[in-house]
Formats: structure tokens, C-alpha cells, sequence
């Protein structure tokens, strides 16, 4: 057994390499920075590119632009900067424009504690866009998931053409543990469909029978254009209700017609479990201890842990919740992620527990929340 | 050459726009540099000056406000050989401020057309920051509490190596354009034109009075000689292709089976500059050696030099669930600062915890086993006193052995800094 010892950010910055990113920049921001320190190790020596824009409107913004070269690139920031991310991550959305977004979250709201963990943004990052268009989140458990699902990210960014989040949180970011990346099983990466030679260019135009337009890089040999405006298929403002719904609703669809070929998740139950703990990012671990301690005292409780929370991978939900007659969400924050589950769980009552004080949630504390 | 001008999409603007007059220099500009459409990327932001990319053949970039020359940047750093020209007014100009400063100072090789014509056209004729405090706009007397910005002064400040200003409906437009275009660098151009639809409604604005007023001005055009330098994305990649390679993540072989029977949690308690971040990876590194799952977080505040460094390791043959601090098995304290952050924590050890301090360290009432290094007696330095203190730890070898701590340090040093730590080692296990 060889290991590596590295913190999850570092993870986040060597899965995205393994992914084939090729461009970075970043703002520095507690505790997301040292992504950006990583990814200056990390790119120039082999071409790629990294930079520090003047705050993070660039910063994203250049991200846009190079994407649209047809370069994969990334950007991470925490609370303050996935603040002012928002018009720029509604125009990747609305522009259809490959991307993974980390936020690295630390306690909020505001400036809040750069040094304290939670996980405070999650429905930011799904409404935080102009619109309320849909977005994928995945949120990572531990380093492993930092490499595995930075791969994931870049992957369904290529192939759906959207921005995607890694919600990882300063717990996880700044924390270092023992890996064997050797032995990992890596995701093959994957790049965005080019626009074949023959089709018509229309740069939002989808292959018949897709949802997902082809690629036309900026800087091709055939012209291409982007627009954050609202568009038609050939991008260029429009102004028909027809062309305006079409466009929508084929950019919600990719998403959520799609999102089970992307339920990424762990589910560690039984037939005749009774008790369903709904988790995600770090509050995962304290999680599995919890379940094995209340298995050891004789209660019935199966754990889900989701990974890919946005959109909400509805169907895995639902089968999962079937056949138990109480929920427990625990969340690093007051109460987000929570809101899904109550709206699936139907008459199946759902018991929320939480925290924000810069704590990590730890097992005690979930097992006393079940039994109470 | 031909032009570039979309046939299907004429310039909609008002009737006497200046904003027309520059689709037309620039469409000339790009003739005379010869330049096919697939060359040439057109980036803009919003208001009427934004509707400038839908009027070329050309690769089309259309963003938010003021962020042009953001996707700019990115798309010319991934295609340095494309021609990449953003096209923004004069709102674009004030609330995408900070981004135009940091384009001078990069000095990437991208034109800037701001198209200036003193107001807000497209939202109603608000005063912008370029407006004269004396204009007459829809932001009432906004206006005249707010000095109008001399975006050309400001970019030579800033460090643009070409700055010019123009006319919008000067015959010699095309030729300014073309020279900002063709120039190695960040080119800004400040053109100043009429803006019917608003601004001329509620002012008396001449085309004459407009340039008499850029002669006025005095401004050097063209090259600004004390900031010509090396281009920002050659500059780049000339640097980035003598970077040393990335080190791959440290390799860690297991050499022997770690003491530890469950899973232990250990604080190291410091302060500033007493390597106590370093001590809790040289432990999990230990740990690995040992066939052990590791865990470390860290707590420092962010005046790096001052105050308490605490690490937070936890060392399991299972892997690690939870990574936050329980009840320890070992408190190391070597620093006030430290001990007085947790000093909650001795209260609720019992004897099965050790607690290893420098013994002129007091320290909050404790059922935990307690020993002292008498770290003044050994005369051994404050920054290598928790080194000391690990070994004090492998000695007792519950947590970790000695071949681990070896282990640990040859992982994280080696040469003179190896012996020098092995040496502080040995003087205690021994």
C-alpha cells in the first residue's frame, strides 16, 4: 500500500489536471486558495494556463473566455466570491458554457469565518443564478471524492455544456488525509461533442434527436458566436416567445431529463430498515460512525449519502425513502438540502437537525437526534 | 479583402448614431489589415454598443457589463493568434472599471474600443462616468457632484502601452483603428461621439466643439513609449515554459505495524514558528509508515507569525470517519498560546491520555498522565521543541514507534535538516 497524503483541495487541483483541464484562474480566498496555488504548480510547466484575475467577476469571466476557446477550465472560490460568481455563472448557464465551479464553503453569511467549515451555500448554488435555471452540484465526502468527482465535474460539463460546482466545504478542503490515487478507478475523460463539419453551425442548434447543441469553438475555422442574451438557435437575440421557450426548455431538460445517468450517491441499508438519514458532504463520515453505533444498539437506520445533489436526483431519492417510516437530514447549515427531502418524503414525517458555529457535526450529536 | 459587415444584419442604432459610424471604421480597419472574419473575435457588453458583434462576419462574443474584456482575456490567452477587439460604452467603461485598469497593466494583446458618447443611452440617458458635471441628463443633478473620467489619462497611469482618442465621425477613424489593432499590446482607443437617441436631445453638443475639446485635451496619442513592454501572454508562456515540472504527491510505504489498537487523537499545541503544522504531518506520516489511516487539520490565526498553532491529527487502522477532535489519547503542548485555545480539553482526560508539555508550561487541572521535558535543561530550541516532544511520545510507544518517527522525518526532510532533526530525535528516545 502506497500513500499519498494530500488535503482536498490539493485533490481538487490533481483530479482536474487528470481531467484534462488546461486553464485556471482564481482570486485568492480563504479556504479555497490553495486550489489556485496548486494549479500554479501545477499548469504552467506543461502549457496549460493560470491566472489571478482582479477580483472574481474577472476571474470566472476569464474562464468563460477560454472555455469558449475550447480549453476545460475551472475556478474555485468560497462564500464572498460565489457571491459575486452569480452573473457570470447565470450567463455560463444561459450561454451554455462548460465549467466546474468550486466553492470551498466557509461559514457564512456574509465574509463570515474564513477559517470555519459549513455548508451554507448549497441552495445558493442552485438558485443562484439568474432565471433559476437548473445546475449540477456534486458534493465530495472526503479527498478521494475531491479527485474522483473533480473528474465527474469536468466530464458533465463537456457533455451537457453547462457550469458544474463541486460544494466541498473548508473541512474538506483544508484537511489532509492518507490516499492511494494508484489504485483509484478514474472516470475516462470525457470532451464535448464537435460540431461536425457537415451540420449547420448554428451554434445552440442540437444534432436531431439531442439536447445538448455540438461544440463550436471561438477562434474555429467556421464563425461561432455567444451571447448571454436571450437567443435563438443561431445565436442571435430573439424575441419569439416560440424561439425563447424552445431554447429553455431544451436547457432545463438536458439537465433534468438526464440527471440518473449522474446520481452519484452511497447507500449503506437493509430491507428492513425503518429509519432513513439523508447527508451529504462531510457530515457523511460522523454519519457512518452514528449508523454503526445506532445498528449496535438495535435500531433499524439506513444511510443515503448524495453526492450529486443538483438537480435532485428525485427517482434514487424516492427509492430510497421507500418502506421507511421516519427521515432524519443533517445538514452543516439550518436547514437547505432538507427542503427536497420533505417535498419527496410525502407523508413519511422528516426530521431535520443542523448546525452553523464553525463545528463539524459529530456523531454523538446525530445519534442523540435520531434516538430523541 | 472584402468587408466583414453582416449583409442580413444592417446597424439598427438611431439615425446619426456615432456607434454606426464606428461599424463602419471598424469594418474599413479590418479590410486594410486584412484580417478574414475567422481571425477576428468581437467581444461587447451590454447597451447599444453591445448590439456591435451582431453587425460582423466575425467570431462573436456578447457578455454581461462592463465584463468584456474578462472573456477577453481568457479567449486570447487560450488563442493568442486570434484578433481579439472589445467593444464597450462609456457604461461599460465605469462599472467594468477595474477590469480596463488590469487590462492596461497586463498589456495582453487586445483592442479596446470604448465608445463614448457621455450617458446611458440604452436605459434612458443617465449620466455615466464619463459624463461632464455641466451635461444635462436623467440622473438630475447627479451628475455634477461626480468628476468625469479621463479613461485615456487614467490608462497611461495604469500602464496601457497605446492609448489614443478619436473622433467617432472623423474621416481618418478607420486608420486609428487599424493602428490600435495592429499594435503588439493592449490598445485602448477613447471615441467620442454623438448620441441622438439622449444625450444631443438635452445638450448643445457639436461634432466641432467635441474635437476642439480632444485637442484641448492634449493627449499623446499612440504608443505610450514608458510603458511599452513585453506582451502579456508571450511574457506568460516564455515564463510558464521554464517553470520547474509540479512535484507529484509524496510516496508513503508501509515499514512496520503502528502500536495503536483504536483510534487515537493527538493535539499538538504551539505557537507561532515552532513548526507545529509540520510535527502533524511528520506524525501522519508516521502513521502511514505505520499501515495507519491519518487525518490533519490545522488552526492558526491569520497573522501567521503571532499567536497559537494548534494541529489536529488522528491516527486509525480503520479508515477515518469523522476528522474532527474527541476525547485524545496524546495532548502535546509546547507553547502557552496553545494550551490556553484548548484549555478546555484537560478537563475531560482521563489516565488513559498522555499529555506530553515542556515542563515550565502550566497547564489546567488534568486526570491525563503528565510528563515533562525539561526543554531549558536540554537546551533544546523552542522550534524543535515538539519534535522532542513526539519522541517523548514514540519512547512511552503507545501512539507510534521509534522506526515510524524516523520513518516520518525522512519522508518530510532530508539532508543536513534530517540529521538535524534525527539528532533531536535520538536525545530523547534514548
Amino acid at each position: 500500500m502506497i500513500q499519498s497524503f494530500i488535503e482536498g483541495n490539493e485533490a481538487i487541483a490533481r483530479g482536474a489536471v487528470a481531467a484534462g483541464c488546461r486553464f485556471f484562474a482564481g482570486y485568492p480566498i480563504t479556504p479555497a486558495t490553495s486550489i489556485y496555488q496548486q494549479m500554479l504548480q501545477l499548469l504552467p510547466p506543461t502549457g496549460g494556463v493560470c491566472m489571478q484575475g482582479e477580483d472574481e467577476i474577472a476571474s470566472i469571466g476569464f474562464c468563460l473566455g477560454a472555455s469558449m476557446a475550447g480549453l476545460k477550465a475551472m475556478t474555485a472560490t468560497s462564500g464572498p466570491g460565489i457571491s459575486l460568481y452569480s452573473e457570470q455563472i447565470s450567463f455560463a448557464i444561459g450561454g451554455e458554457i462548460p465549467l466546474v465551479i468550486v466553492d470551498v464553503q466557509r461559514l457564512g453569511p456574509s465574509t463570515g469565518s474564513a477559517t470555519k467549515g459549513a455548508d451554507g451555500d448549497i441552495q445558493f448554488l442552485r438558485w443562484g443564478n439568474s432565471g433559476g435555471m437548473p445546475v449540477i452540484v456534486l458534493a465530495p465526502v472526503d479527498v478521494r471524492d475531491c479527485y474522483l468527482l473533480t473528474i465527474q465535474a469536468f466530464n458533465l460539463a463537456e457533455r451537457y455544456l453547462c457550469p458544474v460546482f463541486i460544494a466541498s466545504n473548508k473541512e474538506i478542503g483544508m484537511t489532509r488525509e492518507n490516499i492511494d490515487l494508484d489504485t483509484l478507478t478514474i472516470p475516462e475523460p470525457e470532451v464535448r461533442k464537435p460540431c461536425p463539419a457537415d451540420y449547420s453551425g448554428r451554434p445552440f442548434a442540437p444534432l436531431p434527436g439531442e439536447k445538448v447543441p455540438p461544440f463550436l469553438p471561438m477562434g474555429g475555422a467556421r464563425l461561432s458566436r455567444q451571447t448571454s442574451s436571450t437567443h435563438g438557435e443561431d445565436g442571435y437575440i430573439s424575441t419569439d416567445p416560440a424561439v425563447i421557450e424552445a431554447g429553455i426548455l431544451r436547457m432545463q431538460e438536458k439537465l433534468l431529463s438526464t440527471v440518473g445517468d449522474f446520481t452519484l450517491y452511497e447507500y449503506d441499508g437493509h430491507a428492513e430498515d425503518s429509519i432513513l438519514m439523508v447527508v451529504y458532504g462531510v457530515t457523511a463520515r460522523a454519519a457512518k460512525t452514528a449508523v454503526r453505533q445506532l445498528r449496535e444498539a438495535g435500531d433499524k437506520v439506513a444511510l443515503l449519502i448524495l453526492k450529486t445533489l443538483y438537480p435532485v436526483p428525485e427517482e434514487c431519492i424516492r427509492q430510497h425513502l421507500h418502506g421507511k417510516t421516519r427521515v432524519v437530514v443533517i445538514e452543516m447549515n439550518l436547514g437547505q438540502y432538507v427542503r427536497e427531502i420533505e417535498r419527496l418524503a410525502g407523508n413519511i414525517p422528516v426530521r431535520f437537525y443542523g448546525r452553523m458555529n464553525g463545528e463539524l457535526i459529530n456523531s454523538q450529536d446525530i445519534v442523540l437526534k435520531v434516538r430523541s | 479583402m472584402t468587408s466583414l459587415l453582416n449583409r442580413e444584419r444592417p446597424p439598427v442604432f438611431c439615425p446619426g448614431c456615432a456607434h454606426e459610424a464606428v461599424v463602419r471604421g471598424l469594418d474599413q480597419a479590418l479590410e486594410m489589415l486584412e484580417l478574414p472574419g475567422n481571425q477576428v473575435a468581437i467581444v461587447s457588453d451590454i447597451g447599444c454598443s453591445g448590439l456591435f458583434d451582431t453587425f460582423f462576419n466575425t467570431h462573436a462574443f456578447h457578455g454581461l457589463h462592463g465584463r468584456a474584456l474578462t472573456y477577453a482575456t481568457g479567449l486570447k490567452m487560450a488563442r493568442p493568434d486570434l484578433k481579439v477587439i472589445v467593444v464597450m460604452g462609456d457604461g461599460g467603461l465605469g462599472i467594468g472599471g477595474a477590469h480596463v485598469l488590469s487590462s492596461c497593466r497586463r498589456n495582453l494583446d487586445i483592442t479596446l474600443l470604448i465608445l463614448n458618447n457621455f450617458n446611458y443611452g440604452m436605459t434612458g440617458g443617465q449620466c455615466s462616468a464619463t459624463t461632464p458635471t455641466t451635461g444635462k441628463t436623467s440622473s438630475g443633478f447627479l451628475n455634477e457632484l461626480e468628476a468625469p473620467l479621463d479613461i485615456c489619462k487614467v490608462a497611461v497611469a495604469a500602464g496601457a502601452p497605446y492609448v489614443d482618442r478619436t473622433m467617432a465621425t472623423g474621416r481618418e477613424l478607420a486608420d486609428h483603428l487599424a493602428d490600435a489593432i495592429r499594435y503588439p499590446g493592449f490598445s485602448l482607443i477613447d471615441i467620442w461621439g454623438l448620441c441622438p437617441g439622449r444625450y444631443t436631445k438635452r445638450n448643445r453638443v457639436t461634432l466641432a466643439q467635441m474635437e476642439e475639446d480632444i485637442k484641448k485635451s492634449s493627449l499623446t496619442t499612440g504608443p505610450v513609449a514608458a510603458n511599452e513592454r513585453e506582451e502579456y501572454a508571450a511574457h506568460y508562456f516564455r515564463l510558464a515554459g521554464s517553470a520547474p515540472a509540479a512535484s507529484r504527491p509524496i510516496s508513503v510505504a508501509v515499514i512496520c505495524e503502528a502500536p495503536i489498537r483504536k483510534r487515537c487523537d493527538v493535539l499538538l499545541l504551539g505557537s507561532a514558528g515552532q513548526y507545529i503544522n509540520t510535527a502533524g504531518e511528520i506524525l501522519c506520516l508516521a502513521g502511514m509508515s505505520g499501515g495507519l489511516h491519518v487525518s490533519q487539520k490545522n488552526d492558526y490565526p491569520i497573522t501567521v507569525l503571532r499567536g497559537h498553532s494548534i494541529a489536529e491529527v488522528v491516527l486509525d487502522r480503520q479508515p477515518i470517519e469523522y476528522t474532527g477532535i474527541g476525547t485524545p489519547a496524546v495532548v502535546v503542548c509546547v507553547a502557552a498560546e496553545g494550551v490556553a485555545r484548548r484549555k478546555k480539553v484537560f478537563a475531560t482526560l482521563s489516565e488513559e491520555s498522555l499529555v506530553v508539555k515542556d515542563g515550565e508550561l502550566s497547564l489546567p487541572d488534568t486526570g491525563a498522565r503528565v510528563i515533562d521535558i525539561d526543554f531549558a535543561g536540554l537546551k533544546i530550541r523552542s522550534s524543535e521543541q515538539v519534535l522532542a516532544a513526539l519522541a517523548v511520545v514514540a519512547r512511552e510507544g503507545s501512539l507510534l514507534t521509534y522506526e515510524m518517527l524516523a520513518a516520518g522525518l525522512r519522508h518530510r526532510y532530508s539532508g543536513k535538516m534530517l540529521d538535524e532533526a534525527l539528532a533531536v530525535v535520538n536525545r530523547l528516545v534514548t
